[in-house]
């Protein structure tokens, strides 16, 4: 049972989602205590794989662990670190354990990480992914060998409205709804233009097409400069920047950056809920979903 | 005929290797990718951009290098190629067959053993229509 797969396909709620940090220790413990902090806002959380080309307990594992724990998890495979074999293998063992929810992503490059010496995959891209999916939820793998019983995977894919070529990003989500894709999650990005144009682009074309926007919440300037200068597909205008830094409280003007985000992006035709991200910033977490008009524990 | 064979593998690449940098996968789709080869993405994405496009236009991986798919939209929108070629910008490629890596994508076309697919895939593509 995917609740996320309910609530966009069944109702109009809004969904909230979220990142459940990479877990490098702690063991099940700081899952447990993600899960505490998390479940009270968040429909369904995503499960990374090897986020940013780090090595990190696997997708599969936490996925399995967030699931004990009470919380659905979004699972991501992503193409950079396995061949289609591993793809799919990971596919049966969500499905094996009941996990309905995937997502799969291209990926950063192997550059982005801290082994960037390691053997670049990419068998497969982000939209083939998902047809891989899409071919696992009819009864097979790819080769056309049976899987019994088939998955009954909600399909989630990831795009980024804010990087090159702009006027190309709507077809591409185009191509993934077509794949199989029902639920996308869009990048970070500081151009509400770009978003503007996407979403309309995407809902003009299919309505149901669950947009998704990130938002992430931050204490200062210091992060922007860092993802406009040091993350690939990610740029932050200058006077974004500088309302920050120039402000006398920049935590309390970054805070204001994200809400008014926010509630841009719920304003937009296809959107259907946020993705955020946190960096465990649980004071601001709450305040952000209070003013956005959250209770804790709507979900359940 | 395999003297032919070698003789076709040989022009292919004496052709598209200094002109595309091809690295003759054995299914060449340039015509469909605005003359731009895919293969050349240091992800070797065969289906659009990734996210790490940077804001100039260029490559994640190699920030000196324009990324390919921004060439292939440039292109596919301005150059004079046939609407036919056009329409198939935005099929969705299947994963490349590494079986066909060093094979000739002239002979691999007209004997169609490019076009064919796992049956998975095939069969996907036959219900859910053309991608």
């Amino acid at each position: 049972m995917s609740k996320l797969r309910d609530l966009l396909t069944q109702t109009k709620d809004v969904v909230y989602t979220a990142e459940f940090p990479v877990i490098d220790g702690g063991g099940m413990e700081q899952v447990k205590k993600n899960v505490d902090r998390l479940a009270p806002w968040f429909v369904a959380v995503n499960a990374t794989d090897n986020t940013a080309a780090h090595a990190h307990a696997s997708n599969v594992s936490v996925a399995i662990a967030m699931k004990q724990h009470g919380l659905e998890p979004i699972m991501q495979i992503v193409c950079r670190d396995k061949n289609r074999l591993a793809v799919q293998a990971d596919m049966a063992g969500a499905n094996l354990h009941g996990i309905e929810n995937i997502a799969l992503l291209t990926g950063d490059d192997v550059t982005a990480g801290d082994e960037p010496e390691t053997r670049r995959v990419f068998d497969l891209d982000g939209p083939q992914a998902i047809n891989v999916a899409s071919i696992l939820n009819a009864g097979t793998y790819l080769s056309g060998r049976k899987l019994n019983p088939a998955p009954n995977f909600f399909i989630c894919s990831v795009e980024n409205p804010f990087a090159p070529p702009h006027d190309y990003r709507i077809e591409r989500a185009l191509k993934k709804h077509r794949a199989g894709a029902q639920m996308i999650q869009l990048q970070i990005g500081y151009h509400p233009d770009r978003l503007e144009k996407f979403c309309a682009g995407v809902a003009a074309t299919v309505p149901g097409l669950a947009i998704i926007p990130s938002v992430v919440l931050i204490k200062s300037a210091k992060p922007l400069s860092f993802m406009n200068d040091k993350v690939p597909g990610i740029s932050v205008p200058q006077e974004v920047i500088d309302r920050v830094a120039q402000s006398a409280d920049q935590a309390e003007a970054a805070y204001q950056l994200a809400l008014e985000q926010a509630q841009h992006a719920l304003s937009l035709p296809g959107v259907r809920g946020l993705h955020i991200t946190d960096f465990r910033h649980d004071e601001t977490l709450e305040r952000l979903m209070r003013d956005l008009g959250r209770t804790p524990h709507q979900y359940t | 005929m395999p003297k032919l064979l070698n003789l076709l593998l040989a022009v292919e690449h004496g052709m598209k290797k200094p002109v595309w940098d091809c690295t003759m996968c054995g299914q060449c789709v340039l015509h469909s990718t605005g003359m731009t080869c895919p293969m050349t993405c240091p992800k070797t994405l065969r289906n659009g951009p990734c996210g790490g496009v940077r804001e100039d236009g260029h490559c994640e991986v190699k920030p000196e290098m324009r990324c390919v798919w921004v060439k292939a939209y440039d292109r596919k929108v301005s150059l004079p190629l046939p609407t036919v070629w056009k329409e198939h910008y935005n099929d969705l490629r299947p994963p490349v067959d590494m079986q066909l890596k060093g094979t000739s994508s002239w002979v691999n076309l007209i004997t169609k053993r490019d076009q064919q697919t796992p049956a998975g895939w095939a069969k996907r593509k036959e219900q859910s229509g053309s991608h």
